[in-house]
């Protein structure tokens, strides 16, 4: 019997074609082959199809006038003499503002519902747990849809439109609010506001301090509340009110002046809000059932109260679980803004995707910037998301 | 109770009774309905408190529902006279009569009425085929896996689009509509994103960086943005970049939108229970001198996608109400053909619109509630599986 051991420290010889790092390296070159193939055969299709379609290329159309209305403008915008690049301008801050107040409304309905959802109250964690079933389970367009076709255009015309104090309109048309202007002597409040929000950081950094160095606590949430709101509140209050609010007047076929909010803004912000808490609360649901038990009761057993229990021991070990995901719905959010083509509203994509593409033809060029504004907004969030993680992950031995 | 004499012993300083008394039941308020009452809903001010704002939130919406889904509702009717409050001098809740006759059209879109045969044979080969994979004690599951994502697509596409040879009339994917598009769409997403998020994820796990580099780009590309510029893009940039004679068809260009969409998404879940499977098992594969292919069909991916059935089923969830987007690009989906009918002159009226809409929510409620309690009962089933 003979054994044959290989005692050389030489590699076996393989073939060259066995070897891993060949293979791995032909794998490697074929896929880019075949994608700088697939690349430059759409690249020159789609060059010969645009120089067919006698379509310009190139960014020159940023300049252009633009010629359309856009039914909601925060920055001032005229169809004749503003430019597509101003059209662009217009849509997109039209979608932070119905993505940024979408993310508070929200925030808060999720964290009530996702809340309900634990409650010992049976009643409350059922209905919670209905209506987290409910609407996840429909489609967000269904809802939007809804919200502006059904609810929002089913009420009455301008003739007949609710009335509240004679200051507030609803119709079918939008609601109709009372538009606040600021009076000499506004910027002291503005000042007071400004100054409230410096001493509550101060105070809180002092409290903080104090009671790391002597046990005692102080109270935090009542000084912040006092010097945020009620600190404006009696500065407006002694400067004589300095707002002038210039109320929506009702004529035969229109309303004028006030303020006017678009029904298919409140459909997006309706739709998305809701849509969006359901998915919060599902979220805050599965944070707060992550601090094991444990943690409740050694806090209970160390003397502590329920409600410190809550807030010290209980909520920031939930938000570490909460935070990530809660980022994600209001990523999703933002995306799912873009769904106002359906309704109307004049987001990025209606305002830009939409007309813009539609007068220049210019599909290749608007539908990359587009995709590139919203890649910026996810790529930069995640980015955030990242370095908090690496803060505030659990340092493990 | 008197206690007897006999029943106390004198020790040194007092009495000690020799035997246990029986156990008293629990008070009644504690025990019972009373008792669950109490304890669930009325354990203190504040829970008083919210049951009541609770139950009257409960008295408001369910009535209201109940009144327009079934009392007010009107069942027979010929047009919009029926359902119009005017005509009929009392409340009205939902217009059934609408839907009863528009039926056939949200099922089918305008797909020609001799040829929906083909249409309803599908639906059954589908459902024959869901059965199959999804139903887990099922025979020879490997055999639907092939049926479901090989065969059934093959078949589908003859059958629902014809095939002249063999007798089946062109039918135009113009005339598709309806659930039948809803169904088509979501299927082809869900068949196609299974096996490219596989591939998306083994290869943002592989040790190529090319390999790599491009899974990546291709994941966070299309994740960070909105399925409404995707289809935008697949239905405004693709036909660019085919070349001039070749027209790809409107469905398709949104399908197409659809799978790369669902591929990324489908690839972070597949990457997830990839990253469940510990490093001794492609250890143990690779010691056992299995080649690349044979690890991870033998060894991993079994292990990888049996834990991930519960995500995969969520992410068809979401898939299923993303394909109501493709309403925007100008399918006629079953949202869509909604759209259409509720403005026909014919049942204009004031409840036309929230009718088809209460269709359509039941439509998408029954589907995806069906597929999340699925996913429920697979992951309680694998729960006790993975027991010890």
């Amino acid at each position: 019997m003979s054994t044959d051991l290989r005692t050389d420290s030489h590699p076996p010889r393989v073939a060259l074609y066995n070897n891993p790092k060949v293979r791995s390296l032909v794998y490697q070159v074929v896929l880019c082959v075949i994608i700088g193939l697939l690349i430059y055969g759409a690249a020159s299709n789609a060059i010969e199809n645009l120089r067919r379609a006698h379509i310009a290329t190139g960014f020159g159309f940023w300049d252009n006038t633009a010629g359309f209305d856009i039914s909601q403008t925060l920055i001032p915008y005229a169809a004749q003499s503003s430019t597509y690049g101003r059209a662009f301008w217009v849509g997109l801050l039209n979608t932070l503002l119905v993505s940024a107040l979408g993310i508070v409304f929200a925030t808060i309905l999720g964290f009530i519902i996702g809340i309900s959802r634990l409650s010992k109250n049976w009643l409350l964690a059922k209905v919670a747990g209905c209506y987290v079933e409910t609407v996840r389970n429909l489609p967000l367009l269904l809802q939007l849809l809804f919200w502006y076709n059904a609810v929002l255009k089913a009420l009455p015309d301008i003739r007949d439109s609710f009335k509240l104090g004679g200051a507030v309109y609803l119709n079918n048309r939008g609601l109709f609010l009372p538009k606040p202007s600021a009076l000499e002597g506004f910027g002291w409040v503005e000042l007071a506001f400004l100054a409230g929000i410096a001493g509550a950081i101060g105070f809180r950094f002092w409290a903080r301090r104090r009671q790391a160095r002597t046990g005692q606590q102080a109270p935090v949430l009542w000084v912040t509340l006092g010097l945020i709101v009620v600190l404006p509140l009696a500065v407006f209050v002694l400067a004589g009110a300095p707002v002038l609010f210039q109320s929506p007047q009702a004529g035969r076929f229109n309303i004028t002046g006030g303020m006017e909010v678009l029904p298919e803004f409140v459909a997006l912000l309706f739709g998305l809000s809701i849509y969006t808490a359901a998915f919060i609360a599902e979220v805050v649901r599965a944070g707060l059932l992550s601090v094991s038990r444990g943690q409740i009761e050694a806090a209970y057993s160390l003397g502590l109260q329920p409600r410190p229990t809550l807030r010290l021991v209980v909520i920031p070990q939930a938000m570490r679980v909460i935070i990530p995901p809660l980022t994600n719905q209001y990523l999703n959010l933002t995306k799912n803004s873009t769904l106002a083509v359906a309704i109307g509203y004049p987001d990025l994509v209606q305002v830009f995707t939409g007309t813009v593409l539609n007068q220049t033809g210019q599909a290749v060029e608007v539908v990359a910037i587009t995709m590139l504004v919203y890649l910026f907004i996810s790529l930069t969030t995640s980015l955030a998301m990242n370095i908090y993680n690496r803060r505030v992950a659990l340092v493990e031995r | 109770m008197a206690i007897s004499d006999t029943e106390l012993v004198p020790t040194n300083g007092g009495f000690v009774r020799r035997e246990f008394l029986p156990p008293q039941p629990p008070p009644v308020r504690m025990t019972g309905a009373f008792g669950w009452l109490r304890e669930n809903l009325f354990s203190s001010a504040f829970n008083i408190v919210l049951t009541i704002l609770v139950a009257l939130l409960l008295a408001w919406v369910i009535p209201a529902l109940l009144n327009f889904l079934v009392i007010d509702a009107v069942w027979t009717g010929e047009n919009r006279d029926a359902c119009h409050q005017a005509v009929q001098g009392r409340p009205i809740g939902a217009c059934w009569p609408f839907v009863w006759e528009r039926l056939p059209y949200f099922i089918y879109g305008s797909y020609p009425i001799p040829e929906r045969w083909r249409v309803d044979l599908f639906f059954a080969l589908l459902a024959f085929g869901i059965g199959w994979v999804f139903w887990l004690d099922a025979p020879r599951r490997d055999l639907g896996v092939v049926y479901a994502f090989v065969i059934l697509p093959i078949v589908s596409f003859i059958l629902l689009h014809g095939f002249e040879a063999i007798g089946l009339r062109v039918v135009d994917t113009v005339l598709w509509g309806g659930v039948l598009v809803t169904i088509v769409v979501a299927s082809v997403g869900i068949v196609v994103s299974l096996p490219f998020g596989i591939a998306l994820a083994l290869g943002r796990r592989s040790r190529m960086p090319a390999v790599r580099l491009f899974s990546v780009l291709f994941i966070e590309f299309v994740r960070g943005v909105p399925l409404v510029t995707v289809l935008f893009m697949a239905s405004v940039m693709l036909p660019l970049f085919v070349p001039p004679n070749f027209e790809p068809d409107k469905l398709l260009r949104a399908l197409v939108g659809i799978a790369l969409f669902a591929s990324a998404y489908m690839a972070e879940v597949v990457r997830a229970g990839l990253q469940a499977v510990p490093k001794g098992q492609f250890e143990g594969a690779m010691a056992l001198g299995l080649n690349y292919p044979q690890r991870m069909r033998l060894i991993v991916l079994p292990q990888a996608l049996r834990i991930t059935i519960p995500n995969i089923v969520n992410n068809y969830v979401a898939l299923f109400k993303d394909t109501t987007l493709v309403f925007i690009v100008g399918i006629f989906d079953l949202l869509r053909t909604i759209e259409v009918a509720r403005i026909d002159p014919k049942w204009a009226a004031p409840v036309t619109s929230t009718t088809g809409y209460a269709v359509a929510a039941i439509f998408y409620l029954v589907c995806c509630y069906g597929m999340s309690r699925y996913a429920r009962a697979v992951e309680a089933r694998l729960a006790t599986g993975d027991k010890r």
